[in-house]
Formats: structure tokens, C-alpha cells, sequence
């Protein structure tokens, strides 16, 4: 990026609530059910229906407010957008514009260097989503309806954002919190935490805010990250060259790693926008929110700070393990069977995630649980097995299902431990090895490696390296001429 | 001639006996038939209302019947009822079956109604002559040069006809009262809210109500007890308790009645003067009190009413797509030829012209001129309201400026239609409950209505003076 420039960024979030019902109807949310088969009349729009607001999306816009330190505006009225398109049955949407459900808030952002900066929140406000047209090849479009009404909390930040990764570190970060609060999934892919960008450049020093322009379409938070650089680039190249930004919407090809302009028809809405009759204004009950308030959860940060202080973890693990909600919950599940909290952090930082990220799947779908790896950890803590041998376990109880204790004992790798017969080997592989002993007695300690990989080839590794290593080495001294 | 007034003498003689349900309505189709003319029905129910009639009759001998056993009742064709076509008085749903039945229509079911057909209306409520229908005008019962006033202009003249006991309206700015008014029946809007209106197809959501007709206080209260009250799916219902209209309605309590001279200027017609005034003498010698009231504000209601419902319509009628169900222009090439053209080959002349109104007034740019403005008129002409309703119980007016007039007299200049609502938009604008009463005939034998307008949730005492001055004209 040109030095002279700085970006000023701001991001509307669309987050896809995961109430059971729809925003005004009974209609169930799921996203995997057939075409137009979660609908009704309501969220059909037919003639006379009326919408019913669903007080669970309130309770949901309330604690997200709150954890975005916003304003709960205790009354918020509804509005109707309005717009054509065949997914959107009754030819508006009906979402909030004057008084939203939440007025401004903020949240702190920390760099690589933990210097802290404040993004506003504009607001937060509820609305319905509309359904999905699938355009064939043949040129038909197809409509499905089930997505028509499901929930959705728009999240408006202020234009304080200063690059792609900021931006993308705001986005981590609340999608970190809908995930903590348990209010949306928080998927990007699947389209249920979707991201807008407005972006603008401007000389470095200069109050006055460019031209923005903004881009749609980005569905991870790469793409998010691509698109917001190459508009920067964009922008800044059309300034070098003398030229002007002309506000605009892009879409983003993440085929092509480019955006380009919607077509100019699209975006030429004037969406008359007034107060949805239909509906009562939301009027916010004190007590209520008040308890909702009380019955917040654990947020990110606090529970990294608590990571840090009471399971005596660095600051990167706490960091790594409170990145998702169920990440830290399947730790704080593991450790209920076993005490090395280190050990623990480092199998899932480790292998778990691994695993993970291969199969691209989330913890709940992991088919070791937390009581199954606490056990097979608490083998490796309390000697039965070397660590080793339980990453062999570990395979094995993924592809088997079986628990650790049941794969060791079936295949005999319980550790050996036993001195005598320890001794026994030792002094049986020493006498075999003989050059390499008067090598260790001339001063080359580097053989004391090839004698444990002897013995633990002897003891199909089972043999307990921390006793191996110290009979090993008084055995070899009580070699040397006094 | 039916052997009853009302349906508390009817209910009486179907469980003496005395009255067979079948044949009454036999009675209602054959009077239908009679008088096809009048084109008040857009479908009529002939095979289902007899075999429900034989089904009441056997729970009315058993005595399992609800309060409105075997009340025939006519609803206007805006509202839903499962499996019967509904077309709104529009071609845009002239093959629309809807998939689920209205709360106030199924309320009705319950209590045992017969509901006999839908009746023709202006297409989507938007008129007050119901020269506006697809399917159709409407003739005046009295006289059938006439318009039977709109939008529920089938109602009013279904019930005026004897084509039913009672029949089902809705009011946006004066469709219940002023057919009622120009078909000689009692036609009540009640309070915003007072009637759930899930299953209603929306004209205009702040201003729109169902009510009835009837030729007897007695219906409308009969009918009005059944269909009020909180319903869960319409969040705009108002949980307040429903008075027991019937009952209270044998009360001679005195009332305090305003009489204002805002806006009586506007009735343009000497004999609507007169019988206003003799109204007024008439409840003055039942011994209520006449206090002089002001409503300063009443003259800008029909632009604010205009402004408003014409923005809301502009939004309840954008589903009307051609998208997903009812009417799709065939002949089109891409997506915006087939909004174009199902739309222009759907909606009529006065629909378009509310649409573009409406699209216009909310316009950004146009918006704070317009919209804006005409919702803190609205505010204005409610506070004057309140701060009448805080001196009287009930203000009378007169429900149109003019007795009926002919059909084709109005069409060419909508403003003028537009202003025969004079005396009905600000209750609507208020939320307020209205009645027309009938209170005679002009000189030459058409029927004029007066208005008496109460606090919100107050249709008791209207539905109490309506009664009063229905007995007096017995006396």
C-alpha cells in the first residue's frame, strides 16, 4: 500500500440467528430441509397475514448489545424496506431504520503489539432474512422460500477500521462473540455470518473522508481480507493517476481475485423506507433486560484471562483455546479427568485442532470426547504409557472408537517401568554392543541415543524413557575403569 | 318476508321450531337469484350453506349450538377463508384459492354462523362507489341507478336486500359507514385493533377494520361480540376486554353527545343538514346532552388520509407480483416485463393510481413533505379527539356529505369521489369506533346515514344511542 494513503473501513455484518422459529412466523430455521418446505403463509406473504415478532430474537439483539457495550434503546420501532425481487415474498423486507434496537457501542481491538484501539459500533438492529433464487443454466429461476423470514442481527460498524487485517481481526473477534453468546453459528461459508465492506482512501493527515465504495459477496474471512486490499490498491491507483472514485457497489470473484461493479440497474433502490405498520414498536422491559444482562455467558476475553491465571496457561494457549466457545469448553471438559492442564492445552492446540483442520470439521463432530482423551492423557501423567506410544493410541481410538485404556491393554503397550527387567535388557543390549560402549567411554554421548532406540526396538517402545535414561546411563558409568 | 327482525327473535323461533334453517336459507339464495342485478355476491356458497343449515339445526335441537347459530352472514371477499376463492374485487387474483381462513371469519364458524358467500367490494377496498370492481358494479337495493356506496358496497347492499341476516365489512376510511349509510342499514367500524385482522388482505395497515351490517343494532352487537377481541396473530389486536355489546345495549343510560360545526359546511346537501339536525332533536328529547365541540383539525384530514393509505397500500400490494401466486403476465421476456406487465394487466385504474400515489409519497426526498407530515397531522387530529372525548361520550355527524349518488356521477374526477369520505376518514386517522345509523330517506326515497363517533373502545355506547334512536323510530 502507498504511504501516503490510509483506508478507512467500515463493515455491516449480517449475523443469521439460530432461533428455532423464524423472525414473524412458527416456521422452523433449519438449512438443510427440502425447497419450500419450511414455510407457511406468513412467511409465504400471502394476502392478509401479519407478522408476530419472536421474542427470543429481542433476547438475542439485547445480549449481543450488551457484549458490544452498545445502548439498548428501550423502544425500536420496525420499518419496511422496500424492493422487488422474487425471493422476497411480500415485496419488502421488513428490517429496522430509525430507532434500531441498539445504539452505539464499541469493541477493542489489540494488535500484534497489544496496543489497543476502539471501533465503534453504529448499531445493531433485527431483521428478516429473504429466500435464495438458484439460477439454472437452462435460464429458469428457481425460488426457495425456507430462508424467507429467518432471523437476522444487522451489525453496522463506524468507519474506524484502518486496514484489511484490522478489519478481518474485528470480524474474527465478533464472530468470536455471536459464537460465545450462542446466538449464531457464526459459518461463513454456509452464508449464515455474512460481511459487507465500505471502503475509502484518503492522504494520510486529511480529515475529510474519499469517496467509499462498497464490496459484497466475500464469503471467508480471506476473501474479506482480498477484496478490502484490492479495493484499496484500486482506489489509490485511480487517485495517482488523477482520477475520481465513483461510488459503487462491487461484488467480489473469488475465483478471479477481483471485484467488479454490480450492474448499475441493481443498485439504483430507492427502498422508501417507513415504519412498519404491522407491528407494535419494541418496548424493552427494564427487569428484562436486566436479566438478560445477568444470564450473559463468559465472554472471549474474560475467559482467556481466567485460562491464564487459574489453569496457570501461557498466554498463547489461553489465546488459542479461547478462540472458540467449544474449543474452550471441550478443554475444560478434558480436564475434569485429568490434572496436567499443560499437557492438556498442548494435545489440542496439537493434535486435536490437527486433526481438525484436515478433516475440516468442528469439535462437535470430534469423535474422541473430552472424558476419552482425559483418559488417555492421564495414562501419559501417571506413566503408564510414554507420549509416544499415545499419539499411536490416539490413531488408533479415532479410527476404532475405542477408549485408550481398552486399545493399550488389547495391544500390551502398557510401559515398562519394571527396574529388573529393564536392567535385564539394558545389560543384554550393552554386552551385544560392545564398540558402541567404548565409544560412550571415549566421550561420545550422542550413542547413548542409539542404545534407547535399541532398547525401546526391544520393548516394541513400551519401555518407560525416563527410567530407561537413567539405568541406562548408571549402567554405562559403572562401566568406566575407576 | 322473514318471520324475525333480529337474530335473538330468530334464534327463539329456530329452537321452538317455528323456523326451519334449510329453508331459510333457501329463502336468502332464492332472494340472491331474484335480484342477480344488484351483483352484490361474487360467490355464492349454495351447496355448503344448506348442508351446514342441516348441521346447526340438529346441534340447535340438541342444544349444543354456539351464540350465532344459524346466522347467515355474507363476508366480504378481502378476507381469507380456506379453499374459497378470493379475488379482493381484483383480475390480479381472479384464480387465488386462499390456504388458510381469517381469525374473524373463523370466529364466526365457531359459533355456529352460516356464511353464505363473499361479496363484491372495490378491487382491494379502494373506493366508495364500487363501480371499482373487476367483477362489476354494485347497484343501490333502494334504487338501482344508484352507487350502494364503497368499498364494502356488496355488503351493505346484500344485507339491505335481504340476501342475508348480517354480512362482514371493512373500513379504511368510511367503507363499512357510508355503503351502510346509502343502502339504509346500520354499518359499524369499530376501534383499531378491536377486531384481529389476520386474514384480512391489507390496504392499509394503520387505518383498516372489520365490522358489520346489519338492518338491526341487535346484529351489529351480536355479530361484534364474537368477532372482537385479542388475537395472538395479529399483534395490532388490542388484549382489552370485549363489552357485552348485547346485553348493554337494553340500557337507556344518558349520554353527553358533541356537536360540532367543523366540517359541516361540507355537507353539501341541505337534506343531509336537516336530518343531522333532527337527529340531534331526536336524541335531545331521549334526554341526552348536546355540548358544542370543536375539531379544528378536521379539514386536513382527507390529505392525510390520502397520503397515508396510499403509502401503506403502496407496500401491501408490491407481494402482487406475479412472482410466486395469482396473477403472471404471460408475454414476457425477463423479470421486470413480467412485474410490468402482470401488474398493468392486473390492477385497475384507481389501484394503479393509489399505488403511484403512494410510491410517490415516500420517495426519498418526498418523504418528510409528504408522509412525514401527514402522520403528525394524524397525531394533531387524534389529539383533538382525546381532548373532545374528554368533554362528551359520543360525537354525531353526519356519515356522507350528499345522499347516494348515480352510477358514472363521480368516476371521472377521483377527487370528488375522494371527498365523499369527508365525514368518515377522521375516525379512521384516530382510531376511533364509528356507527351509521339510518336515519330516513331523501326527497327522492335514497337513504341517509348519520355518524355517531365514541372514544376508542367504546362501541358500547354507540351501539347503545343506535339502539335508542332505532327504538324511537318505533315509538
Amino acid at each position: 500500500m502507498n504511504q501516503k494513503y490510509e483506508a478507512v473501513i467500515g463493515l455491516e455484518v449480517h449475523a443469521q440467528l439460530s432461533t428455532i422459529t423464524k423472525l414473524f412466523c412458527g416456521c422452523s430455521t433449519s438449512f438443510d430441509a427440502q425447497p419450500n418446505t419450511n414455510v407457511c403463509p406468513i412467511c409465504l406473504g400471502h394476502p392478509g397475514v401479519l407478522p408476530v415478532l419472536n421474542k427470543k430474537v429481542v433476547e438475542f439483539a439485547i445480549k449481543l448489545g450488551t457484549a458490544l457495550n452498545c445502548g439498548v434503546n428501550h423502544k425500536s420501532i420496525f420499518a419496511r424496506k422496500n424492493y422487488f425481487y422474487p425471493d422476497l415474498p411480500k415485496g419488502f423486507q421488513t428490517s429496522q431504520y430509525e430507532l434500531p434496537i441498539c445504539g452505539y457501542g464499541f469493541m477493542i481491538l489489540k494488535d500484534d503489539g497489544e496496543v489497543e484501539k476502539k471501533i465503534g459500533i453504529t448499531r445493531i438492529h433485527m431483521e428478516e432474512d429473504a429466500g435464495k433464487s438458484i439460477h439454472d443454466q437452462s435460464g429458469f429461476t428457481f425460488i426457495d422460500v425456507n430462508r424467507c423470514g429467518v432471523p437476522l442481527l444487522e451489525i453496522v460498524s463506524e468507519p474506524d477500521l484502518r486496514s484489511a487485517s484490522d478489519a478481518a481481526v474485528y470480524l474474527i473477534k465478533l464472530r468470536q462473540i455471536v459464537q460465545y453468546l450462542d446466538i449464531c453459528d457464526g459459518n461463513m461459508e454456509e452464508g449464515s455470518f455474512r460481511c459487507d465492506a465500505n471502503v475509502s482512501v484518503r492522504l494520510k493527515g486529511e480529515e475529510k473522508l474519499g469517496t467509499k465504495t462498497e464490496i459484497k459477496n466475500m464469503n471467508s474471512f480471506r476473501n474479506v481480507e482480498k477484496a478490502i486490499n484490492f479495493e484499496i490498491e484500486r482506489q489509490i491507483e485511480i487517485l495517482e493517476d488523477g482520477g475520481l472514485i465513483t461510488q459503487q457497489t462491487l461484488l467480489w470473484n473469488a475465483d478471479k481475485n477481483e471485484a467488479a461493479p454490480m450492474r448499475s440497474k441493481e443498485e439504483a433502490h430507492d427502498y422508501r423506507y417507513f415504519p412498519e405498520p404491522d407491528l407494535m414498536p419494541v418496548v424493552i422491559n427494564k427487569n428484562w433486560e436486566a436479566e438478560i444482562r445477568k444470564l450473559l455467558p463468559e465472554l472471549p476475553e474474560a475467559k482467556r484471562e481466567r485460562f491464564i491465571k487459574q489453569y496457570n496457561l501461557p498466554l498463547y494457549d489461553a489465546d488459542i483455546l479461547t478462540q472458540s466457545k467449544a474449543i474452550s469448553e471441550y478443554f475444560e471438559n478434558t480436564i475434569q479427568f485429568t490434572f496436567d492442564y499443560k499437557l492438556v492445552s498442548n494435545w489440542i492446540m496439537g493434535d486435536v485442532l490437527k486433526i481438525l483442520n484436515e478433516r475440516k470439521i468442528s469439535i462437535s463432530d470430534f469423535s474422541i470426547g473430552p472424558q476419552s482423551l482425559g483418559n488417555l492423557l492421564e495414562l501419559i501423567s501417571t506413566g503408564q504409557i510414554s507420549g509416544k506410544i499415545a499419539k499411536d493410541v490416539f490413531m488408533e481410538m479415532l479410527l476404532t472408537k475405542k477408549e485408550a485404556e481398552v486399545i493399550v491393554k488389547e495391544k500390551n503397550l502398557l510401559q515398562i517401568s519394571d527396574v529388573t527387567k529393564l536392567e535385564n535388557i539394558i545389560t543384554d543390549i550393552l554386552q551385544r554392543n560392545n564398540s558402541q560402549v567404548k565409544q560412550y567411554l571415549n566421550g561420545e554421548d550422542k550413542v547413548v541415543g542409539f542404545f534407547v532406540g535399541q532398547i525401546m526396538k526391544e520393548t516394541k517402545g513400551k519401555a518407560n524413557p525416563k527410567t530407561v535414561n537413567e539405568l541406562l546411563k548408571q549402567k554405562l558409568n559403572s562401566k568406566r575403569p575407576n | 318476508m322473514l318471520p324475525y327482525k333480529s337474530h335473538n327473535e330468530k334464534i327463539t323461533l329456530l329452537k321452538n321450531g317455528s323456523l326451519d334453517l334449510v329453508e331459510n336459507v333457501k329463502y336468502f339464495l332464492s332472494e340472491i337469484e331474484k335480484r342477480k342485478s344488484l351483483n352484490c355476491f361474487l360467490e355464492i356458497f349454495s351447496d355448503d350453506v344448506i348442508q351446514n343449515a342441516e348441521i346447526i339445526s340438529e346441534k340447535i335441537k340438541t342444544g349444543k349450538a354456539g351464540k350465532l347459530a344459524g346466522m347467515v352472514i355474507a363476508v366480504k371477499d378481502l378476507l381469507s377463508i380456506k379453499g374459497k376463492r378470493m379475488t379482493c374485487g381484483s383480475k390480479f387474483l381472479e384464480n387465488f384459492y386462499p390456504i388458510y381462513t381469517a381469525t374473524c371469519v373463523q370466529r364466526l364458524l365457531n359459533e355456529d354462523a352460516i356464511i353464505i358467500g363473499k361479496t363484491n367490494l372495490d378491487e382491494f377496498a379502494m373506493g366508495s362507489s364500487n363501480e371499482n370492481s373487476a367483477y362489476g358494479i354494485v347497484r343501490n337495493p333502494v334504487n338501482e341507478a344508484y352507487v350502494p356506496g364503497g368499498s364494502s358496497g356488496g355488503s351493505a347492499a346484500a344485507v339491505a336486500a335481504f340476501q342475508c341476516d348480517v354480512a362482514i365489512g371493512t373500513d379504511t376510511g368510511g367503507s363499512i359507514r357510508q355503503p351502510a349509510a346509502f343502502c339504509g342499514v346500520y354499518g359499524l367500524k369499530p376501534t383499531y385493533g378491536r377486531v384481529s385482522r389476520y386474514g384480512l388482505t391489507s390496504f392499509a395497515s394503520s387505518f383498516d377494520t372489520i365490522g358489520a351490517f346489519a338492518r338491526t343494532t341487535y346484529d351489529v352487537a351480536a355479530l361484534m361480540e364474537v368477532i372482537s377481541g385479542y388475537d395472538e396473530m395479529d399483534s395490532t389486536s388490542v388484549k382489552y376486554d370485549v363489552d357485552n355489546y348485547s346485553e348493554d345495549i337494553k340500557s337507556f343510560k344518558k349520554f353527553r353527545i358533541g356537536v360540532t360545526s367543523s366540517l359541516i359546511h361540507e355537507a353539501y346537501s341541505p337534506e343531509i343538514k336537516s336530518k343531522w339536525i333532527a337527529t340531534i332533536e331526536k336524541l335531545k328529547l331521549l334526554g341526552h346532552e348536546i355540548v358544542y365541540i370543536d375539531l379544528p383539525h378536521s379539514e386536513y384530514s382527507i390529505a392525510a388520509y390520502y397520503i397515508l393509505t396510499t403509502a401503506e397500500a403502496s407496500s401491501n400490494l408490491a407481494r402482487f407480483d406475479g412472482a410466486r401466486y395469482a396473477k403472471r403476465s404471460n408475454e414476457s421476456k425477463d423479470l421486470s416485463e413480467m412485474y410490468i406487465n402482470s401488474r398493468s394487466e392486473g390492477f385497475g385504474a384507481e389501484v394503479k393510481r393509489r399505488i403511484m400515489l403512494g410510491t410517490y409519497v415516500l420517495s426519498s426526498g418526498y418523504y418528510d413533505a409528504y408522509y412525514l407530515k401527514a402522520q403528525k397531522v394524524r397525531r394533531i387530529i387524534k389529539n383533538d379527539f382525546d381532548k373532545c372525548f374528554k368533554q362528551v361520550d359520543a360525537i354525531i355527524i353526519p356519515t356522507t356529505p350528499t345522499p347516494p349518488f348515480k352510477i358514472g356521477e363521480k368516476t371521472e374526477n377521483p377527487l370528488e369521489m375522494y371527498l365523499s369520505d369527508i365525514f368518515t376518514t377522521t375516525a379512521n386517522l384516530a382510531g376511533i369506533p364509528g356507527i351509521s345509523i339510518p336515519v330516513g330517506h331523501s326527497e327522492n326515497g335514497l337513504p341517509i346515514g348519520i355518524q355517531l363517533l365514541a372514544d376508542q373502545f367504546n362501541e358500547s355506547t354507540l351501539l347503545q344511542l343506535s339502539r335508542q334512536l332505532e327504538m324511537y323510530n318505533y315509538l
